[in-house]
């Protein structure tokens, strides 16, 4: 065999190695958390409260705390974060300052989520008064994904091509108009993305929610963006490290993850159903 | 000069940050006519095409100097409005730019956002600008399907369409056929001849044969300059300046 196409052979084996050890991976994961907590997944699991300690019942209050967190997040990061972007790629003048702001976001995206966890704590909880509460996490939710956002919506607008600004601004079209009705709907399924990647975060986020929005326990559901809710990724954590029968609810924190990873999956899912909808609609 | 003139340039200059691309332009374009404006690449002359309907604008770092007089007005007056200057100065670009919208929501985008909404005038003014492009024949039993399923050629006429939906005063070309097909091609030409009636056009075009077949007068651009500008007619027959000579018997450029 000729030495290049050994090294090509070698090279491609290499890479083929690494997808299928990323996909085995993720498949390994997915299997263990469904060959563990399938056992204990029922119609009394997912709509009921935990009882006898946690021991026996339902996470259904955990569920719909991370329902509401997510959604709160997205409300605000999404909007805020297009905005951004329109504001970073369409009006700023490119140079120094904007320059500066992209890095700032960048590092943003970096910043580990106990920081913001912290961060939401000092400002939304204490400074602000909100209190541990949905309105608190959601905030500290939204500040975290918000990077996320703003980079695809980023990534999208550009992606947009030139000549439809230019034939919609020579036909006597405003800017604002121009983005409104051309680029925003053109650049939909790519900040959709980032909204995917986005909620699949939030709602997977431990650290950020511990200090403003999580409760071990609640006796009842909350009633205004003030309470405090229990939430999945955080009931996952205090059974498996703070609770008094660890052993005895090991089931429901498998059973717990697995409904975690199936609401981000089945989130992911939809979104990734009308992005191809709405890409099978404009091509160009 | 005479009486007849919709466009003047006054000593425009251009510049692209410290680059002059245009030089001490004056030139003036005649009502109801076809100006023809050719060069070799990086002359100017989309530059100067662009800097009629201040599309330049959006580019950083570009700056206007001199006057340009639209029905004897600058349109480069601080309180100018670019928005009305491209409402009455239509442009058609070199690639067809439909947008990813059905055939008959791309003619009625911008009439629309003029703040037109009676329902039967839009679709009046469909058939009418599909019409006057050539185009309604072909198109108007599938208004409703993508544009961007239709042909190259089709495509351009429906961006012309577009324009004319706006009743513009003018209508900027820049280079329209060079991306299209010989059949598409003298489809466009035929099309630009009879709009001359109704409306003033100004075309760049690479095709030395395409600016004889259709204009009545010609400029002729060399490194960011007006070199000649003269009836058609005799600047390929009997161009006063050599270097347009030699341009268009094609020993340059």
């Amino acid at each position: 065999m000729k030495w290049r196409y050994f090294r090509q052979h070698v090279f491609f084996t290499v890479v083929r190695l690494s997808a299928m050890l990323i996909a085995t991976a993720l498949g390994g994961i997915i299997i263990y958390v469904v060959v563990n907590g399938i056992s204990v997944i029922s119609w009394d699991f997912i709509t009921l409260p935990p009882t006898d300690s946690m021991t026996k019942g339902g996470i259904m209050p955990a569920i719909l705390g991370t329902f509401y967190l997510t959604i709160g997040a997205i409300a605000v990061a999404l909007p805020l974060g297009v905005v951004s972007a329109i504001y970073l790629t369409e009006y700023a003048k490119q140079g120094k300052f904007i320059r500066l702001i992209r890095t700032g976001i960048n590092c943003l995206a970096g910043v580990p989520s106990v920081v913001f966890g912290l961060f939401g704590l000092g400002f939304f909880v204490v400074y602000l008064h909100f209190g541990s509460c949905i309105l608190s996490g959601a905030l500290t939710l939204a500040a975290l994904i918000l990077p996320t956002i703003i980079g695809a919506s980023e990534e999208a607008l550009k992606a947009v091509p030139q000549m439809f600004r230019e034939a919609s601004l020579a036909l006597g079209v405003s800017k604002w108009q121009t983005i409104y009705k051309i680029i925003l709907p053109a650049a939909l399924p790519g900040i959709l993305t980032g909204s995917i990647l986005g909620v699949g975060r939030a709602a997977g986020e431990t650290a950020p929610i511990m200090f403003t929005a999580a409760a071990f326990f609640t006796a009842k559901l909350p009633g205004s963006i003030f309470d405090e809710v229990m939430a999945l990724p955080y009931h996952i954590y205090v059974l498996a490290t703070a609770g008094t029968h660890i052993e005895q609810t090991r089931p429901i924190q498998y059973g717990t993850a697995l409904v975690l990873v199936g609401l981000v999956l089945g989130v992911d899912l939809v979104a990734i159903l009308i992005r191809g909808y709405m890409r099978k609609k404009k091509r160009w | 000069m005479d009486g007849n003139s919709i466009i003047e340039l006054k000593n425009v200059n251009f510049f692209y940050n410290h680059l002059r691309a245009l030089s001490d332009i004056n030139m003036d374009f005649e009502k109801n006519r076809i100006t023809a404006l050719i060069g070799p690449s990086g002359c100017g002359k989309s530059t100067l095409l662009r800097v009629l309907n201040r599309m330049n604008d959006l580019i950083d770092g570009t700056r206007v100097e001199g006057a340009v007089l639209f029905e004897g007005k600058n349109i480069y007056d601080h309180n100018v409005d670019p928005v009305d200057i491209r409402r009455r100065i239509g442009m058609v670009f070199q690639k067809p730019n439909p947008f990813p919208k059905s055939i008959f929501n791309n003619v009625t985008y911008a009439p629309k956002l003029a703040g037109m909404t009676n329902k039967n005038d839009l679709e009046f003014l469909v058939e009418e600008s599909l019409k006057q492009a050539a185009l309604w024949d072909e198109v108007k039993d599938i208004l409703d399907k993508s544009a961007m399923t239709l042909s190259g050629g089709q495509q351009q006429r429906l961006c012309i369409a577009r324009a004319l939906a706006m009743k513009p005063d003018v209508i900027l070309m820049d280079e329209p056929t060079s991306a299209l097909d010989p059949i598409s091609t003298a489809k466009i030409e035929d099309l630009i001849d009879v709009l001359k009636s109704n409306y003033t056009i100004i075309i760049v075009t690479h095709n030395m044969q395409q600016a004889a077949r259709i204009s009545s007068k010609t400029g002729f651009f060399y490194l960011g300059k007006l070199i000649e500008y003269n009836a058609t007619e005799k600047i390929f027959t009997n161009p006063d300046v050599k270097q347009t000579e030699e341009y268009i018997t094609g020993r340059f450029g």
